[in-house]
């Protein structure tokens, strides 16, 4: 698997429908990035540089997934955010920013916002947020039972089975799955996996999640022809049926 | 402004200025109730001694015959002094006394009256002012006696004098004195507006004169100078994060550096540019993780986070973070065991909590490591995660049997960004322990570091919740 383009991510490996984003962001070099990066692996972004005008693009165009920067000129991105609620635009937001605190970021999410990604960031990261947002937003949602492959979820019996094989999981293993396979066929982070499943918003300096991971792998692939919980070099975790 | 100006200005000199006004007009007071009541008193022994002569010359009179009263009259007028006597007959001609003469009609008044007149035995045309009583004696024959008032003019004279002098005496001491104390308090003030000017221009190490009188002035420059003692330790604590910011960003920045531009120079083939910006995306990552690590020690540090304070049971952070560090500690070949069965109730910031007890874990488990490694035991080592409410307060511990911090070096290690020399194999920010130590600071708690024997032996202690 050898990409060919000047932008080679690894999340790029991974198979995009394609969505419309828009990008309010008043960096221009940073925008320029984000929109070059978001073509090559097959999205359509539009750039707006202010709040204002950001708002009013937003408004009016049908897009999968705004991503607003939190200090932007004319209008900022909180308020732009508010705005958008307020005309009834559920458009999912991913917001960015400079400011990463937990309570900054409790901050935004309140104003209306569906994710917080603190700059500095990956575009690998980006990237898979988007898509597990635009994805939320377009249907599979809180289902009582997930299958990937021959793998089962049952949620309400908390039980977990592959093929015939009932797969006995610790709880927080069994979150850890849950999570995965509710995002089946999308990259999910190590970040978004701490955030999500263990509710911590820190860095815990060390890949924790990895072993985490492998336990998990060990439980579910071991044995099996067919691994379902796929590495994503540089970016993260999928669980995807590898026979499609 | 010019000495005089700032001195009139002053609070100090305006104040005398009120007193003194207050004073004089208190001493004016003093002095004419004093003035008019020894008038009186003056007045009063006078009419007492003019009574009684004219008692007594009634009386002789009236026992002995005009004779008697004209021979006692001269005999008396001859004296010295200042009593004046007069008695006249029906025709109202003088027949004995030493008065010359008298304002018109005083003598046909009988009873008290004030009046001018010149002495039998002067020359000159000078007139003194008497009190006089007349009285009518049978047969027409009047009696004049009274006393001269010049005493009493001089000693109005005297008091006024005293009046003018002492209030002129106030005036003078009080403006003299205000001058004084004036320009005392002006210098001590001057004193240390300098020095505050000179702090301001830079020169924190500078202290404002303190006398050692504990007075005001002084429990001010006191209190002043235990403020800048406190923002010359909050410059230091901050020209030391810099410092370290310098050291501990720059050092990475210059591999990232090298690294781009030895990829520049030397990089042949794709491969060789890819393997150089990963090595570089690394690199830049642990930058970004020691920049956050910093904002957080600094937030932690501010205070901001005390917003968020919520009441938990510090179990349930340790509880959790052992299961995120367990996975990771197994696969090292060491043991993580929790004893936290106990409630701990306490009042804080979830997250920082636990981002401080994940730190002190990673390390842990980092350090655990170094030793199985170094020593080929391997295997042996056990971290202990715990959470105990004891007496007041609640402890939380992390202890491992690491190689463990020198007694010497223990408070250095809390520093930020000391990374001490065993463990310089260990990949991390160097940042764990000081955020703990600010995390555990903002509760109002504290870290310590204990030796476990052997390993170290980490506690925060913090305040017992509800």
């Amino acid at each position: 698997m050898i990409a060919d383009n000047s932008l080679d991510f690894p999340a790029t490996r991974v198979q995009h429908t394609p969505m419309r984003l828009l990008l309010i962001e008043d960096d221009r070099d940073a925008a320029d990035y984000l929109v070059k990066a978001f073509r090559e692996v097959g999205h359509v972004a539009d750039w707006a540089a202010d709040g204002e005008e950001g708002l009013a693009l937003a408004a009016e165009g049908a897009y999968d997934v705004l991503v607003v920067d939190r200090m932007l000129p004319k209008l900022d991105g909180l308020s732009v955010i508010s705005a958008l609620r307020a005309k009834k635009v559920e458009t999912p937001v991913l917001i960015l920013s400079a400011l990463g605190q937990v309570d900054d970021r409790v901050r935004g999410l309140r104003a209306g916002g569906d994710d917080y990604l603190p700059k500095p960031y990956s575009f690998s990261e980006l990237l898979a947020r988007i898509e597990v947002l635009a994805r939320r937003r377009g249907g599979r949602g809180e289902e009582t039972a997930y299958r990937v492959g021959d793998l089962e979820l049952d949620r309400l019996s908390h039980s977990v089975k592959r093929g015939a094989a009932e797969i006995d999981l610790q709880p927080r293993e069994f979150r850890l799955l849950e999570y995965l396979m509710k995002h089946a066929g999308q990259v999910v982070t190590r970040t978004m996996l701490l955030e999500n499943v263990w509710d911590y918003h820190f860095d815990p300096q060390t890949n924790v999640i990895d072993v985490h991971i492998s336990r998990l792998r060990s439980k579910i692939d071991k044995g099996f022809a067919q691994p379902l919980l796929h590495t994503i070099r540089g970016a993260g975790y999928m669980i995807r049926d590898g026979a499609r | 402004m010019t000495a005089l100006g700032k001195l009139i200005r002053s609070t100090t000199f305006r104040l005398t200025l009120v007193y003194l006004t207050i004073f004089t007009l208190y001493a004016a007071a003093l002095l004419s109730y004093f003035a008019l009541n020894t008038g009186r008193l003056i007045t009063e022994q006078i009419t007492d001694t003019v009574d009684t002569e004219i008692q007594y010359l009634t009386q002789q009179y009236t026992a002995s015959g005009l004779r008697r009263l004209i021979l006692i009259i001269e005999n008396r007028s001859l004296r010295p002094g200042s009593s004046l006597y007069l008695v006249t007959a029906p025709t109202g001609q003088g027949l004995a006394g030493n008065v010359g003469s008298l304002a018109p009609g005083v003598i046909e008044t009988t009873g008290w009256s004030e009046t001018v007149y010149r002495r039998l035995d002067e020359q000159e045309t000078a007139e003194h002012s008497a009190l006089v009583r007349v009285t009518q004696l049978s047969g027409g024959f009047r009696l004049l006696v009274g006393r001269d008032l010049e005493e009493r003019g001089r000693m109005r004279g005297i008091i006024t004098a005293a009046a003018r002098g002492s209030v002129a005496l106030v005036i003078v001491l009080g403006l003299a004195g205000g001058f004084f104390v004036t320009r005392r308090v002006l210098r001590r003030f001057d004193a240390m507006t300098d020095t505050t000017q000179r702090i301001m221009a830079g020169d924190l190490e500078e202290r404002l004169p303190v006398t050692g009188t504990g007075d005001e002035l002084d429990r001010l420059a006191t209190n002043l100078n235990d403020m800048l003692e406190r923002i010359e330790a909050l410059m230091r604590g901050l020209k030391e994060v810099s410092d370290n910011i310098a050291h501990d960003l720059k050092t990475p920045l210059t591999r990232l550096r090298n690294s781009c531009e030895e990829a520049l120079r030397s990089a042949k083939s794709e491969a060789d540019y890819r393997d150089k910006l990963e090595s570089m995306l690394e690199e830049s990552d642990g930058l970004i993780r020691t920049f956050d690590a910093l904002l957080m020690i600094a937030r932690a540090e501010s205070g901001h986070a005390r917003d968020n304070m919520v009441a938990f049971d510090a179990s349930e952070i340790v509880r959790g973070v052992a299961e995120l560090y367990e996975p990771l500690a197994e696969e090292q070949g060491l043991s993580l065991k929790v004893e936290a069965f106990e409630a701990a109730p306490i009042k804080g910031n979830r997250e920082l909590l636990s981002q401080a007890l994940a730190n002190l874990v990673d390390n842990a488990i980092k350090y655990s490591r170094c030793r199985s490694g170094d020593t080929q035991a391997g295997g042996k080592g056990e971290i202990v995660v715990a959470a105990r409410a004891a007496g007041e307060r609640v402890l939380l511990i992390v202890a491992d049997r690491g190689p463990g911090i020198a007694e010497a070096d223990r408070a250095r290690a809390v520093e930020r960004f000391v990374r001490l020399p065993h463990g310089a194999a260990a990949p991390g920010s160097g940042l764990g322990l000081s955020l703990a130590a600010a995390v555990a600071r903002l509760h109002g708690g504290e870290l310590t570091l204990e030796d476990n024997a052997p390993g170290l032996r980490v506690v925060i202690a913090l305040p017992r919740g509800v």
